[in-house]
């Protein structure tokens, strides 16, 4: 390499070139492999913020080369007490334009590709280039999503999966003090959408979304608590938000209101503006910086087998002392993802379409977001209800209140569902009773 | 105050730091802004930790570092860059790391540690913390032990190929466990399968908030007498809060059972029976559906938990420093001895009141009247320990006569207290903290019981992380007698093994452990070859500059006082040695 000096990958070499007892049994030393991790190994990070940032400068310092980092955001203020390769001069501009062009400068022989872009952006020729995808992401639904597009790309043959049509996943995530990061083998070892339960609602306001683009009812009281109040500073000079006092959450969930009202959101309740206004979504560097090691150390692993990989999630806390959990997430047979089980729903003729929207969403099981429905209906391909599109949308919405009778379901055909949640379809065989279930 | 400051880049510091600003608060970051820290030697995990310190915002860092930069360094180090070839590695490290942050001040010392400890010891004077990494067992007990006698907070940091360790050297640290005023948030990202809760949604755990349904104070027993569920509205009945339900229904057992609460899990089965009898039902006799009672069915699992002091907290009370007070006695044990008294008296054996209540399906108004009557309580009792303290500052010849009709009365210092730390100290009371760490002197020339207490971690078909503490151990003797790392040349992994091995059963036969260490990890040591990678690097960076910033800023609780991580497997244990 042109870009190399003398014992530049002297630490990396080391693992590489002598081999140990916890080696991977496949594994073995050789002066070549660096050289397959600098040429030839094709990464992804998603996320170009807290974790992404700490990911770049940690694989690119590994000797991976050859990266592509997506991010759909913009630089904030708020970022930059963590998000290290940006600036003050770089705000408004996107992240992984600027993450990459740091790591490109500052490593010699660096080529990190960015996208400005949502992963849903992309399909399947383009996740299919790559040896490993890292996430660095603060949202559930994109984790299902890029889990249900890697999950996707999987082929079988006989009934037996190719091995090589397996992209490793490897998957981090933070909150305050409390991080966790987990190894996905799609198709073999448990993934996200197995382990759903351990995902408790979560919630996440970046700045930008607060300031510009509000689009749930906590957005509102964001705006209120973060830019309004300092500026109406209704109780004083200096006096900050106490989130225990009631005059305090009373006065901010007004103002919510008047907020909420401008931009058609409702949903402001005194219950749900303490809530956000004592729920604090704190964020550090160094929180970002362990997990987002743990997860390079992985892909290091997993790229070279050099090691034994984590197997396969590992939590950790640094609120009380230093504490780490780390434990085999197990797959679920019937996942909705990755088994290849068809799922089955049961309903009755008499219910209504809109009845399966509500099960799907508040099952704990599917979580979907906001599902569009499809069926075969007399030999005819038909969409039942599609909210994403808004003509179709408008078109199809007469149909939530009718029954599945009405709308001619017949027991034992099959729907489609789509949701922001997987980029696949997923089948469901439905099951209709003619009595009320 | 961090609110009206301007950062150097021109923005509100509040908003830059916003994000951290909601763990550790303003005086939080005031501490952290007045720190200074020192880095002694710019590997790429000391680099690591203070780009950590930096993007938070330190007062000032300086780098105490008197080797070259090698071409091994750059591949390594985020902060270094190949035109540093051949200079100082404390100028290139502190120029690359004062651009993270405009408003941290870096400077350096182009010199070795040990020359400093030698010529210049009372250069150390000036830190808030000392972080050391890449030191040679002698030079690191000659610090630490200098550090020691000053009473400065040492924090030892270290990765060797796959292992990463730290240990915090401090004579005593305090602080409260949780600027957050409940430990377990909604917010959680994850749950842990072992984590135990009868709870298992995102809601708060009701067993870690401070409730007093089992002996409730004045101001709620008034609050809640005065309401009648029987005689309400049915809107009024489905939207009032558990909490008064709960009460009402443990008064009804209270007077059934003299006087005594469910304890057993029985006992609390039949109490969730009768609340749920008391579920308005429909005209045909079909349950209604309130929440709220379901909310109440479901507390009687943790809301019943009797009010007690946490041990750390009776460990604290009858401390020496806090039973002997005197003028030159800390802020925080003032403020222990303040609560103790409080609890002994006015508080009848419990702390002060938190103050806060879960949320609950309830209509705001009564939610919000409810939770006033917890608020004005944490008030009152807050105001009692107020008292208190400037009782003992007078005590102990530190108080200054206060007017309370004067304007300053509200945030004025007594004796260097602020109201604002009352009250804070109060509302944690339950997670206020101490540890107390043995020196390096201690720890590396007492064998005793510690000792042994390895041993137990070892003597297992499985060792924990800990053999690899006696790993290290046993590669700094070897360093020690070849003057080079095991492995470090690749054609001298084979023997060094046998020279690593024979070192390890002379470190264990001095501390006199019987047992022996499989060979696997001796030869693992010797395949690391003192590498250090950045990833490690990184995490440890990570984990130790939040270790730093606890000591720095007095909030949450520090480790005790080392700390293992092991990258193979992804665990990491601590151990008090």
């Amino acid at each position: 390499m042109s870009t190399d000096w003398q014992g530049r990958w002297c630490h990396v070499q080391k693992f590489l070139e002598r081999t140990g007892p916890f080696a991977h049994p496949d594994f073995e030393p050789s002066s070549e492999t660096l050289g397959f991790l600098q040429e030839s190994c094709k990464l992804l990070i998603i996320g170009a913020g807290g974790l992404g940032c700490e990911l770049l400068k940690d694989l690119a310092l590994l000797g991976f080369k050859n990266i592509d980092i997506i991010d759909m955001d913009t630089i904030d203020v708020s970022n930059l007490n963590r998000q290290f390769l940006f600036r003050a001069k770089d705000v408004g501009r996107p992240k992984a334009e600027v993450a990459a062009d740091f790591i490109n400068t500052r490593i010699p022989g660096a080529n990190i590709t960015p996208h400005y872009a949502k992963i849903q952006d992309y399909d399947e020729s383009f996740y299919s280039g790559f040896h490993i995808v890292v996430c660095g992401l603060d949202s559930i639904v994109a984790r299902r999503w890029i889990n249900g597009m890697l999950v996707s790309l999987l082929q079988y043959e006989d009934g037996v999966l190719k091995q090589e049509t397996i992209i490793p996943m490897v998957d981090g995530g933070t909150e305050g003090f409390k991080g966790n990061a987990r190894v996905i083998l799609p198709g073999m070892t448990a993934c996200v959408e197995c382990t759903l339960d351990l995902y408790p609602p979560q919630v996440n306001f970046p700045l930008c979304t607060i300031a510009h683009t509000p689009r749930l009812p906590e957005h509102c009281i964001e705006y209120v608590r973060i830019l309004l109040w300092p500026k109406e500073e209704p109780f004083g000079d200096g006096v900050a938000i106490d989130g225990d006092d009631p005059k305090h959450v009373k006065w901010i969930m007004e103002k919510s209101v008047e907020r909420a009202n401008e931009f058609n959101i409702t949903g402001i309740t005194y219950r749900l503006t303490q809530g956000v206004v004592k729920r604090i979504i704190p964020a550090v560097a160094s929180t970002n910086a362990v997990i987002a090691a743990a997860c390079a150390t992985e892909v290091f692993k997993i790229a070279t087998s050099c090691c034994m990989p984590l197997n396969n999630y590992m939590n950790f806390n640094d609120t009380e002392g230093i504490y780490t959990y780390t434990f085999e997430a197990e797959r679920k047979d019937d996942c909705m993802a990755c088994s290849k089980i068809p799922k089955s729903l049961t309903f009755s003729e008499s219910d209504k379409l809109q009845d399966i929207i509500n099960f799907l969403q508040e099952s704990a099981e599917y979580q979907m977001k906001s599902p569009g429905l499809t069926a075969n209906v007399h030999g005819k391909n038909k969409t039942l209800y599609m909210p994403t599109v808004k003509s179709i949308e408008e078109k199809t919405r007469e149909n939530l209140k009718k029954t599945l009778g009405d709308l001619g379901i017949v027991n034992g055909q099959e729907l489609y569902v789509a949701d922001p949640t997987t980029p696949m379809t997923v089948t469901f065989k439905l099951s209709l009773g003619s009595n009320m279930e | 105050m961090a609110n009206f400051t301007k950062s150097k880049e021109g923005f509100d510091k509040s908003h830059k730091y916003d994000r951290q600003l909601r763990l550790w608060g303003d005086h939080g970051q005031t501490a952290l802004e007045t720190s200074r820290v020192c880095l002694v030697n710019a590997t790429a995990t000391g680099t690591e930790i203070l780009k950590n310190l930096i993007l938070p915002g330190i007062g000032s860092f300086t780098v105490v570092d008197g080797n070259k930069v090698q071409g091994e360094d750059v591949g390594n180090n985020f902060f270094l860059t190949k035109e540093s070839i051949g200079q100082s590695r404390a100028k290139f490290a502190t120029e690359y790391l004062s651009e993270l942050n405009e408003d941290v001040s870096g400077d350096y010392m182009d010199e070795h540690p040990e020359k400093m400890l030698d010529t210049n010891v009372d250069f150390f004077n000036q830190f808030t913390i000392v972080i050391a990494t890449n030191l040679c067992e002698r030079t690191l007990l000659k610090l630490g032990k200098c550090l020691w006698e000053k009473n400065i907070p040492l924090l030892v940091c270290r990765c060797y190929g796959f292992i990463g360790y730290m240990r915090l050297v401090v004579k005593e640290h305090t602080g409260a466990g949780s600027f957050l005023s409940s430990v377990n948030s909604p917010l959680a990202g994850v749950i842990s399968p072992l984590e135990e809760s009868d709870v298992v949604e995102s809601h708060p755990d009701n067993a870690h908030e401070d409730l007093r349904l089992d002996r409730p104070f004045e101001g709620l027993v008034k609050f809640i007498d005065s309401i009648d569920l029987q005689s309400m509205s049915k809107k009024d009945h489905s939207h009032t809060p558990w909490l008064i339900i709960l009460y009402k229904y443990l008064q009804e057992w209270k007077e059934k059972h003299n006087g005594e609460l469910p304890k057993v899990y029985l006992e609390k089965t039949q109490l969730k029976d009768m609340i749920r009898e008391g579920i308005r039902k429909t005209d045909e006799g079909v349950q209604e559906e309130e929440e709220n009672f379901e909310e109440a069915i479901k507390a009687v699992n943790t809301a019943l938990n009797p009010t007690r002091i946490p041990s750390e907290v009776e460990r604290l009370f009858s401390d020496s420093e806090c039973q002997n007070l005197h003028s030159e006695s800390s802020n925080f044990w003032i403020l222990v001895r303040a609560i103790k008294e409080f609890v002994d008296s006015e508080g009848k054996g419990a702390l002060p009141l938190r103050g806060t209540i879960p949320d609950m399906t309830a209509d705001s108004e009564r939610y919000i009247q409810l939770q006033n009557v917890y608020h004005e309580q944490a008030e009152l009792d807050v105001s009692t320990v107020t008292q208190r303290v400037h009782d003992l500052l007078q005590n102990i010849g530190r108080d200054e006569p206060l007017d309370p009709l004067s304007e300053s009365w509200k945030s004025l210092l007594a004796g260097g207290i602020s109201e604002h730390e009352i009250k804070t100290f109060c509302k944690n009371a339950a997670f206020i903290r101490m540890v107390r760490c043995r020196s390096l002197e201690q720890e590396y020339c007492d064998q005793s019981e510690k000792i042994k207490d390895i041993g137990q971690h070892i003597d297992d078909e499985e060792p924990d992380d800990v053999v690899f503490y006696i790993l290290l151990r046993a590669v700094d003797r070897f360093y020690e007698q070849y003057n080079t790392y095991p492995g470090w040349y690749t054609d001298q992994v084979e023997s060094d093994v046998v020279k690593l091995k024979s070192c390890l059963s002379k470190l264990l036969h001095d501390w006199g452990l019987s047992f022996s260490i499989k060979d696997d990890f001796v030869h693992e040591m010797c395949r690391y070859g003192a590498s250090e990678l950045h990833t490690m690097a990184s995490f440890i960076g990570g984990s130790a500059a939040q270790e730093a910033i606890k000591i720095i800023t007095q909030q949450f609780v520090p480790f005790n006082n080392t700390y293992i991580y092991n990258a193979m497997k992804q665990t990491s244990v601590t151990v008090e040695l």
